[in-house]
């Protein structure tokens, strides 16, 4: 037998409340041959978690494998028992969880958990585990191979705690390698990094792997064959070529057109003569504020930006950059150190203290979280008429009739109104997020990573609904993302922070050609495309410049430390300036044009 | 009343017992066959008879008539101080959450002093200024278990106050009270009922241990406590007066913890 891993009519059935048996996975078959790496891809609710799971013999509290059958070379592993299943689990077959932060234990060294699996089966003894283990952080790219297990996991970023999972799922050479989202929570820059590395130790040590994700692109690049998942059943499997380019099914070919978000025409927003809102020379942060004006932890330094009345701008930039904390400070939650923000040309109070009640109605927040971000003990018609009274002192039939309006605004039922948020999808639930900022009737939303939570479907409707929404009421978009694909498609205008500090700013249609800033570039090229092939052209992450330890106690660029055009002499020992480029994007670099334009990781790709 | 039918057993149970001691709190009086103080039988630490059900007492009292009105002292009393330091600790604890702050500060290191003072002893030397009265034993009571409240509360309160629909009624520009009570208040309900049920229970215990002492409720009247001190004589003998308030004690208690742990909380309402 050529398989290594066959999969027969595998059902898995849930009890609802009331008791009844459903299936959330139905009749699903698929096999892999050894050493080839199959994908699971699908919407969140697709069963592809269960499927995955179910390969190891596992079913989740109040879930039942019913049928089926699952084969790992000769073992059937739905007949074994409780022990050989246990014996089974981190030996034969590993698994690699989405988020390496919350699956370390804190309290232990990194080795310590790296080895367990080795330990527990008796597979070799500690020595050769450890000096194994090692093998694989040199084989992982990891810094510090021969030391980084000494260290404890608070210690380790997220994309190196990913890494050392691989390496935990590895060291005992398992048939089957299960990677579960493994990058869905990092950042585009460092998920192209990890993804290399998986990629290299599985072909390396060739393990047979399912990789779990609703990313299309990244699974492009990691996979031989893609499964293609819908409500707990196959909608489509085959080669990733076939699936790429010539996909049977519809769904498959709504889900390759939702990730190619569609550029939406730009609004071109009236020039007033007084911006809408207008940040100057913003500096902000966390613990007390020293007497050059510095807080002790800042997470902001010296922000310009600008939104004209109906305008959407984006700020973009990897999680730590300071883009959430922006929205904050424009909102009134964080008072900022330095700097003033002018909503109409008139400043605004730095804190909630001292705003007038029609200040706070004209700027609006949306998180991204939509579960914690709407009250569970309220119901939608509370958390929608609460700033109806607030703002507008609506009260009884009228109110109920702006909150049918504002359902109605949103595209949801009327009848959701007495339910709680706790009963809704995670689409409804970021609809009505929307509505009670709408609610408002502001000026500006400030939306911070609106899309980011829900699936490539659902975000790309809620984008559909905000353009919609731009267009009807004038309103105008901060739009907070790390998504530069999103950010690019929507937004007029777009800021690129990088640490706290404004990199690059410019219109969108500059966006699209170079030169940008090398971070920018970076950010750009790391985005996977839907392609095979493209992970190994790619040249992000590549070797950077060598350059000598920067010199102290002067601002230098915060991007040095990964900058792929870092110049020695000058970007290590001076502040770098802030140019106008000619295509008039701005951008805080020492480097000119001709420089930049040497970095050309994008090509001419960007669509 | 959907709620009720929904409930485990042993939420069932526990509301039974509480409903029961409830009840005879409130009518066990008119309920009492004899006057609680009045001498009426013949002979100290009676078996069960039909005249008197529960026996006599140490000096030939009815038991269950006494026992009665102990009920009325007991749960009285603790339910009263239990929702007085409820009240006076949580509102304390959303005030501090939710102003932060030297307010925040100021409040839990007084709270801290509180709590360093050994409670049985704080009662002790209070009782002994000004003499024992139901007043002085409700203040006590409240006084003691205020500083626990607060702090779960307050723990409760300042972890939800980070969440993302506090953040955002802030922005919108409500007051602290708004916040407080319709924003955080409704998420802390269930654990803070479980507390409640837990200082009851202290309080039950308290109470009794200071009338087992001889400084709570003062003779002629009885709480369970005074009750189980009066007759510990007949504990030699298997008298039913000494049983009865002990097996009172017990049932209030536990059936009230019953009831809370079974109560549904919203984190664990099934979708």
């Amino acid at each position: 037998m050529n398989n290594h891993v066959s999969v027969t009519g595998l059902t898995v059935t849930a009890r609802n409340a009331a008791g009844e048996e459903f299936a959330i996975v139905e009749d699903v078959s698929f096999s892999i041959p050894r050493g080839e790496v199959l994908a699971l891809i699908g919407q969140s609710g697709s069963g592809k978690t269960t499927i995955a799971l179910s390969l190891m013999g596992y079913a989740r509290m109040g879930t039942r494998i019913a049928d089926g059958s699952i084969r790992l070379g000769e073992t059937e592993i739905l007949s074994l028992d409780a022990a050989q299943v246990a014996n089974l689990r981190g030996n034969r077959i590993a698994y690699v969880a989405q988020s390496a932060a919350a699956a370390f234990n804190p309290s232990r060294k990194i080795m310590d958990q790296v080895v367990e699996a080795a330990l527990i089966h008796n597979v070799m003894p500690r020595a050769g585990a450890e000096a194994k283990a090692k093998d694989l952080f040199r084989a992982l790219g990891l810094p510090f191979p021969d030391s980084i297990g000494n260290r404890y996991p608070h210690q380790l970023s997220g994309g190196q705690l990913q890494r050392l999972m691989a390496a935990m799922a590895l060291v005992t050479d398992p048939e089957l390698v299960i990677l579960d989202e493994p990058t869905t929570a990092l950042d585009v820059t460092t998920q192209i990094e990890v993804l290399r590395a998986f990629k290299k130790v599985v072909q390396e040590r060739g393990a047979t792997a399912v990789y779990v994700s609703h990313d299309l692109a990244v699974v492009a690049q990691m996979a031989d064959r893609i499964v293609v998942l819908n409500h707990g059943k196959i909608r489509e499997q085959g080669t990733t070529r076939q699936i790429l380019h010539a996909p049977q099914d519809d769904y498959t070919k709504t889900l390759m057109a939702a990730a190619r978000p569609a550029i939406r025409e730009s609004a071109s927003p009236e020039a007033a003569p007084v911006p809408l809102l207008e940040i100057r020379g913003l500096t902000a942060g966390y613990g007390k504020i020293d007497a050059r004006g510095e807080p002790r932890v800042p997470v902001l330094r010296d922000i310009d930006l600008t939104i004209e009345r109906g305008a959407t701008v984006g700020v973009i930039g990897e999680s730590g950059s300071g883009k959430s904390t922006l929205a904050r400070v424009v909102a009134g939650l964080l008072p900022p150190a330095k700097g003033a923000v002018l909503l109409n040309g008139k400043p605004l109070p730095p804190g909630l203290s001292g705003r007038s009640r029609d200040e706070f109605r004209r700027i609006q927040l949306v998180f991204q979280n939509a579960d914690t971000a709407l009250n569970p003990a309220h119901s939608v018609s509370q958390i929608l008429g609460r700033p109806l009274e607030f703002y507008h002192d609506l009260s009884g039939p009228a109110k109920d009739r702006r909150i049918a309006e504002l359902l109605d605004i949103t595209r949801l039922p009327a009848t959701l109104a007495d339910r709680r948020c706790g009963e809704l999808s995670g689409g409804q639930k970021q609809r009505i997020n929307l509505a009670r900022a709408l609610a408002a009737e502001p000026d500006i939303i400030l939306c911070d990573e609106v899309t980011s939570a829900l699936d490539t479907v659902v975000g790309a409707a809620i984008l559909e609904l905000m353009a919609d929404l731009r267009r009807d009421l004038g309103l105008a978009y901060m739009f907070i993302s790390h998504d530069i694909s999103t950010v690019r498609a929507i937004c007029d205008e777009i800021v690129v922070l990088y640490a706290g500090r404004k990199v690059e700013a410019g219109h969108r249609d500059t966006f699209r050609q170079q030169p940008f800033h090398p971070y920018t570039e970076m950010l750009i090229a790391s985005v996977p495309e839907l392609r095979e092939g493209w992970l190994e052209q790619t040249e992000v992450g590549g070797p950077l410049p060598a350059v000598d330890t920067p010199a102290g106690n002067i601002d230098l660029c915060p991007f040095l430390p990964r900058c792929a055009l870092r110049i020695d002499g000058v970007c290590n020992r001076s502040t770098p300036p802030r140019v106008r480029l000619a295509s008039g994007n701005e951008i805080l670099c020492h480097l000119n044009e001709a420089d930049l334009l040497r970095l050309h990781f994008a090509e001419a790709t960007v669509q | 009343m959907k709620t009720i039918a929904t409930l485990p057993f042993s939420g069932k149970l526990g509301l039974f017992l509480m409903a029961f001691w409830l009840l005879l709190a409130l009518f066990g009086p008119m309920l009492a066959p004899y006057s609680p103080g009045s001498f009426v039988a013949y002979d100290v630490f009676d078996g069960i008879s039909a005249e008197h059900w529960l026996g006599s007492d140490y000096l030939g009292r009815d038991v269950f008539s006494r026992l009665l009105s102990g009920a009325r002292y007991t749960v009285g009393l603790a339910a009263a101080a239990t929702l007085m330091a409820i009240l006076l600790g949580t509102s304390l604890a959303l005030t501090t959450a939710v102003h932060g702050g030297w307010v925040d500060e100021a409040l839990s290191r007084f709270m801290d002093t509180l709590i360093s003072i050994p409670s049985k002893i704080f009662a002790l030397v209070l009782v002994a200024a000004f003499g024992s009265s139901l007043a002085l034993l409700l203040l006590i009571a409240t006084v003691i278990y205020v500083p626990g409240n607060y702090r779960i509360a307050r723990s409760l309160a300042v972890n939800l106050n980070q969440m993302d629909y506090v953040q955002v009624a802030r922005a919108r520009g409500e007051g602290g009270v708004y916040l407080a009570v319709r924003e955080i208040l409704p998420n802390m309900i269930h654990p803070l009922l479980a507390d409640m049920g837990l200082r009851f229970v202290f309080i039950v215990l308290l109470l009794s241990g200071l009338s087992f002492l001889g400084l709570g409720v003062q003779p002629p009247d009885a709480d369970l406590g005074s009750l189980v001190r009066e007759n510990i004589s007949g504990l030699g003998e298997g008298a039913p007066a000494i049983l009865a308030p002990a097996i009172a004690i017990a049932t209030l208690t536990i059936g009230v913890n019953l009831l809370i742990d079974a109560l549904p909380g919203r984190g664990r309402q099934i979708t």
